[in-house]
């Protein structure tokens, strides 16, 4: 909180810090893209063919350029998301009826800041609102699949419309998901304290009253904090990839799930839903896969497996959810999964 | 005056309890400071993010970890 306790305070000043900071990142932004042709090519003379050099090339570039997107989205993300809080879409779908409930409640799943941690105690906070539980899992699904980091690397590796077609699809699977889960009266497989539970008191909206300071202070933390929790898996992700991208040949992946393998989505989801990493770490293996001749429909689903289900949230819904509803929320969710897979790949271009 | 960290032991949670201690030396408080990490007491509390920080029963700050500063002053109003 340190660097956060010397922000300027007053209003000009820190619009000003805020149009330096952009600067200074367009700028690193913009030399990432030369960087390092100049530096390994021409500075240190070795040979652009080599799949080592490649590999290395791969590895510093992603890292930076990964490095740089996930600062910039999360920071204005966090900072558009502070004006509404999980209290205000709780507030907003407490008592309504499925079917519009769940779309508000997968919409709302999309802009309201959460964590997968917070799951349970979203789950409860929901169901003692009065949320209906299909609504309720509408919710959870379209979280954690919507996450602005999955979406803002999407946008910068992908583009901006294969970004919005994944988190249309997010949407989709999420309100079809809760729904279908919600005709399946799966009350009798909730835990039954999460009934017991009462609210106590009036619960306060912390999206209220903020200061534009706050709310700056509060993105550089975010940054921080997710930065620091995730580089391992960053720096895996991106070693694993570029290794793939150096040494192993395409037709390696297009014999497994290319274009003309039909159970391509299917597999992509098997491996997907038992991985757990969080969706920066899984980011350049998807760019590399890709690259590699994978059509986007598998890569997505791959994608979305790994990080809509991943196993800590499951361990955790498990305080909340008996085995057969979480059996059942894992199946509905990875079928979904596997038809927008196929969507995709049937009205999606082949790769270039 | 009794305080409650809500959460389960996260990073975020420890830096609220040492920010909130820093806070009441600073003030030359003696409070107990109480840690809930039960789901259905988090829950019943309304808030919906941890980490939560909650004195005499009235929750102050959630979803966020305030400075020890912050903190300060919060205190000082609750009193």
């Amino acid at each position: 909180m340190a660097l956060t306790e010397h922000l300027p305070s007053t209003g000009r000043r820190l619009g000003l810090w805020l149009v330096a900071a952009a600067g200074l990142w367009a700028l690193a932004y913009w030399v990432n893209g030369w960087l390092w042709d100049a530096l390994l090519h021409r500075g240190l003379g070795m040979d652009p063919d080599a799949r080592l050099t490649e590999a290395i090339h791969f590895f510093c570039y992603d890292t930076v350029k990964i490095a740089l997107l996930l600062t910039g989205i999360i920071f204005v993300v966090t900072v558009l998301r502070s004006f509404m809080s999980v209290e205000r879409t709780r507030a907003i779908l407490g008592g309504r009826r499925e079917g519009v409930g769940n779309v508000l409640a997968a919409g709302l799943g999309v802009i309201t800041p959460f964590c997968s941690c917070s799951a349970v105690p979203a789950f409860i906070g929901f169901v003692a609102a009065g949320v209906p539980i299909g609504v309720t899992l509408s919710f959870l699904i379209a979280s954690p699949l919507a996450n602005e980091i999955a979406i803002g690397l999407l946008w910068g590796l992908f583009g901006w419309r294969i970004a919005l077609l994944y988190v249309a699809a997010g949407v989709v699977i999420a309100i079809v998901a809760g729904w279908i889960l919600g005709r399946m009266r799966v009350q009798r497989w909730v835990e039954p304290f999460v009934f017991e539970t009462t609210l106590r008191g009036q619960p306060i909206d912390p999206a209220r009253g903020l200061s534009l300071d706050q709310r700056v202070a509060i993105g550089i933390e975010e940054v921080g904090s997710i930065l620091r929790r995730i580089w391992p898996y960053l720096l895996v992700g991106i070693g694993l990839g570029a290794v793939i991208h150096g040494w192993v040949p395409t037709e390696f992946f297009t014999a497994h799930a290319g274009p003309d393998n039909p159970f391509g989505v299917l597999v992509a989801v098997a491996l997907g839903v038992p991985l757990y990493s969080n969706a920066a770490g899984i980011m350049p293996l998807v760019e590399v896969l890709y690259s590699k001749g994978i059509p986007i429909g598998t890569v997505l689903a791959f994608m979305m497996s790994v990080v809509a289900l991943s196993l800590p949230e499951m361990i955790l819904l498990r305080r909340v959810l008996k085995p057969q509803l979480l059996a059942a929320f894992i199946a509905v969710v990875a079928a979904g999964i596997v038809a927008v897979g196929y969507l995709f790949n049937a009205v999606a271009p082949a790769p270039g | 005056m009794i305080i409650k960290i809500l959460g389960h032991g996260c990073a975020n949670c420890q830096r609220l309890e040492a920010n909130t201690k820093q806070a009441l030396s600073s003030l030359g408080l003696a409070a107990e400071v109480v840690k809930v990490a039960d789901d259905a007491d988090i829950a019943s509390y309304g808030i919906m993010r941890t980490p939560g920080l909650v004195v005499d029963e009235q929750v102050l700050v959630s979803g966020r970890v305030p400075g020890a500063e912050e903190i300060t002053a919060l205190l000082s109003a609750a009193r």
